[in-house]
């Protein structure tokens, strides 16, 4: 007979001991597979290779706030910038840059975004742009799968997959925005078409409506009036020429302001205008996405955009980056430190629990010793029993924890729209059975040792 | 000679430092095959001369020689496997494994002798004495008698050449204490097994050719 099966047997002799002390190591491997789980999926989620985006320029400010509004929709964005930003600050930032002759040698796509309003349904934040956002990658090396057509027109939409399912749209459903964000009470009257709905990402893309820009614009509230238009190029350090300025009057003409209740905006109906009407001084954004076609390239860039003061370029992966070792990293720290110290503390069960039995198997031992036993085997034997103890505990652990994952899967994605792969194993866990191992022989060598100094004739005579 | 013990001697340090001897024994032997029934009054050494016998117990002196080997001359893993291949062992009572069935616990003793495990011997011992309808009984859920017989079979499993039994039926009705006797006696003698037993009961002792009186052959105090 095998040591371990005689140690398994002896196990099941104190079968509810045993089954207890084997699940409390249980208990605790299976927190720390939820934690390694649940880690690798915010590791996954706010990973660099999450983010598409070479960098996010955006109002000057906070670097951070730019990055969690612009790239996982957490927040509203400080303040717009002018279109110029867009059509003549980065271009010509990036021919600054020495051995540049065309912007396009280093950028490989520029896409505007505007922010600020939420879907009156659900409260989806609403993000204006342009169609080419959903051709291009939206994490390296992965692009958006939809089902429907692009938001070419102005009132088209397209929705993430989690709007979805919680507002139950699809393609042709129709629907209205709250201006600026869900408290404001204020509702555009302009409705929206969803044009297409795209597959799931586990991004913030799933929980975003995206609008065309062109028909964002167009909203009623969201255009300032000329003067404002013109003061605030101004304030941007912009040149309005004279022949500009008319044309911005020009565009805006003719209508008579009229003060929303709660916010001062002018508005026109966009049913008088014929789209892509307005002109670019009269647009502001909230953000620009640049994606260069080098890392290097994006290094560069930033400092250049950054130089003309109107805007601030950040590479989100740096920010994200910073993020996680700070806050995410730690917290990962002490929760692993805290479901080691449970494992630690299963251990303890362990040895308390062989080592009291001990005196009780006194006999037994020195049964095994008078049938021929040596006193390396009955110490093997009962190495053995902690050994079963703990990866057997550990592997129940292990099945338990991601048994658990398997269950809030589901769960967790339709609430917070993160896909968990529940059977995706960190490398840590294998780490887990050499620790196992070890913890098994620490906790084992003591009471090995009583078998092992057991007094055969002594225990016979008892 | 399957047996043959000279000069054997053996005390025990009392917690005060004073030696208490137990064992001195010039000369004692047992033929192949012999059956040896030993009586003498309590505490007066027969499970300590059993002990060194079956090298659970070192001696201070002497020779214990069985078939040929001198079991005090050997390390103490070598006088595990010596035990393990040619001495059989039955104590007086709990003499099995609790985890183990009846079956487990004969396959045991082979295993710890670390030669190839033979499961049609187990269960022939097994029927031999008459347990084959409970080979996997768990040792609470058989009679004392009964647990006495596994343990025959247990300590017969691996061949050996001598049989030591410690009070073997002390705890056993007189009914079956004849019948398990009987067992014992018949086992050893088809497997040409020496015996030596160890009882209190002259009703047992009288059913043996030799009786030895351990007082008669054991000189502690001589050995001062
Ligand atoms: N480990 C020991 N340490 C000290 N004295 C012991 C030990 N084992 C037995 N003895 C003593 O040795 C004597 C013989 O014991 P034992 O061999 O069990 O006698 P018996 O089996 O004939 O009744 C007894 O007086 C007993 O108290
Ligand atoms: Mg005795």
């Amino acid at each position: 007979m095998n040591l371990l099966v005689i140690a398994f047997k002896s196990l099941k002799q104190r079968a509810l001991a045993s089954s207890l002390t084997a699940l409390s190591v249980a208990l605790g491997i299976m927190l720390m597979v939820s934690v390694l789980v649940i880690n690798s999926v915010v590791d996954d989620t706010f990973n660099q290779r999450s983010v598409g985006v070479s960098l996010v320029i955006g109002p000057r400010g906070s670097d951070l706030g730019n990055v969690l509004s612009a790239v996982y929709r957490i927040g509203k964005p400080s303040e717009n910038l002018p279109y110029r930003v867009l059509t003549q600050d980065i271009p010509q930032a990036a021919e600054r840059l020495p051995g540049v002759k065309k912007s396009t040698d280093v950028i490989e796509w520029v896409i505007p975004m505007t922010m600020g309003d939420v879907s009156e349904e659900g409260a989806f934040p609403v993000v204006g742009t342009t169609p080419k956002y959903f051709k291009v990658e939206y994490a390296s090396g992965k692009r958006f799968t939809k089902k429907g057509q692009l938001p070419v027109n102005p009132f088209d939409a397209m929705i993430g997959a989690q709007v979805a399912r919680e507002n139950s749209w699809d393609v042709g459903s129709q629907f209205t925005l709250i201006h600026g964000g869900a408290d404001s009470g204020h509702v555009h009257d302009e409705k929206f078409t969803v044009a297409g709905v795209l597959g799931p990402t586990g991004t913030a893309n799933d929980r975003t409506v995206f609008v065309n820009i062109e028909g964002f614009f167009l909203i009623s509230g969201h255009e300032k009036p000329p003067e404002e238009a013109i003061q605030r190029l101004r304030d941007f350090g912009y040149e309005v020429t004279p022949a500009q300025e008319a044309e911005i009057r020009e565009a805006s003409g003719g209508h008579d302001d009229h003060g929303h209740s709660g916010h001062d905006h002018s508005g026109h109906d966009h049913a008088g205008h014929a789209p892509h009407g307005i002109p670019d001084d009269l647009k502001e954004v909230s953000f620009i996405l640049v994606r260069t076609k080098s890392p290097t390239a994006s290094l560069m860039l930033a400092p250049e955009i950054n130089e003309g003061m109107r805007a601030q370029a950040v590479n989100p992966i740096i920010v994200i980056s910073k993020l996680m070792k700070l806050f995410v990293g730690n917290t990962r720290k002490l929760l692993l430190c805290l479901t080691a110290l449970i494992v630690v503390v299963a251990g303890i069960g362990i040895f308390v629990s062989i080592y009291n039995s001990m005196s009780d198997r006194k006999r037994e031992i020195a049964i095994m010793r008078a049938l021929g036993a040596h006193r390396g085997t009955v110490f093997a034997i009962i190495l053995g029993e902690s050994l079963l103890l703990c990866v057997g505990g550990g592997i129940l652990g292990l099945l338990m924890g991601h048994g658990l994952v398997v269950i809030a899967a589901p769960f967790v994605e339709s609430q917070a729209g993160i896909i968990v792969n529940p059977w995706k194993f960190d490398a840590m866990e294998l780490v887990l059975f050499p620790v196992l191992i070890g913890m098994a022989t620490l906790v084992g060598f003591l009471p090995g040792l009583t078998a092992y100094r057991t007094d055969v004739a002594d225990s016979l005579n008892d | 000679m399957s047996l043959s013990i000279r000069n054997l001697t053996k005390s025990y340090v009392e917690p005060g430092g004073r030696r208490l001897p137990i064992l001195n024994v010039d000369s004692f032997d047992i033929a192949d095959a012999e059956q040896v029934v030993l009586v003498g009054s309590s505490g007066g050494g027969k499970t300590t001369l059993l002990n060194v016998i079956a090298g659970v117990t070192t001696s201070d002196s002497g020779q214990v020689v069985i078939d040929g080997t001198d079991v005090t001359t050997l390390s103490e893993p070598a006088r595990d496997r010596f035990r393990a291949l040619k001495i059989g062992y039955v104590f007086q009572t709990f003499n099995l494994l609790p985890a183990f069935t009846a079956l487990e616990n004969v396959l045991l003793g082979m295993s710890f002798s670390g030669r190839k495990v033979d499961r049609s011997h187990a269960l022939e011992l097994l029927e031999r004495v008459g347990l084959n309808h409970r080979l996997h009984h768990r040792p609470t859920k058989l009679s004392v008698g009964e647990q006495q017989r596994v343990a025959v079979a247990r300590a017969l499993a691996n061949r050996p050449s001598l049989l030591l039994a410690d009070e073997p039926t002390a705890n056993v009705d007189t009914a079956n204490q004849d019948n398990l006797l009987k067992l014992i006696r018949e086992a050893c003698t088809e497997n040409s097994v020496s015996l030596m037993l160890v009882t209190h009961s002259q009703d047992v002792a009288s059913q043996f050719d030799r009786v030895e009186k351990l007082s008669d052959f054991n000189m502690p105090e001589a050995a001062e």
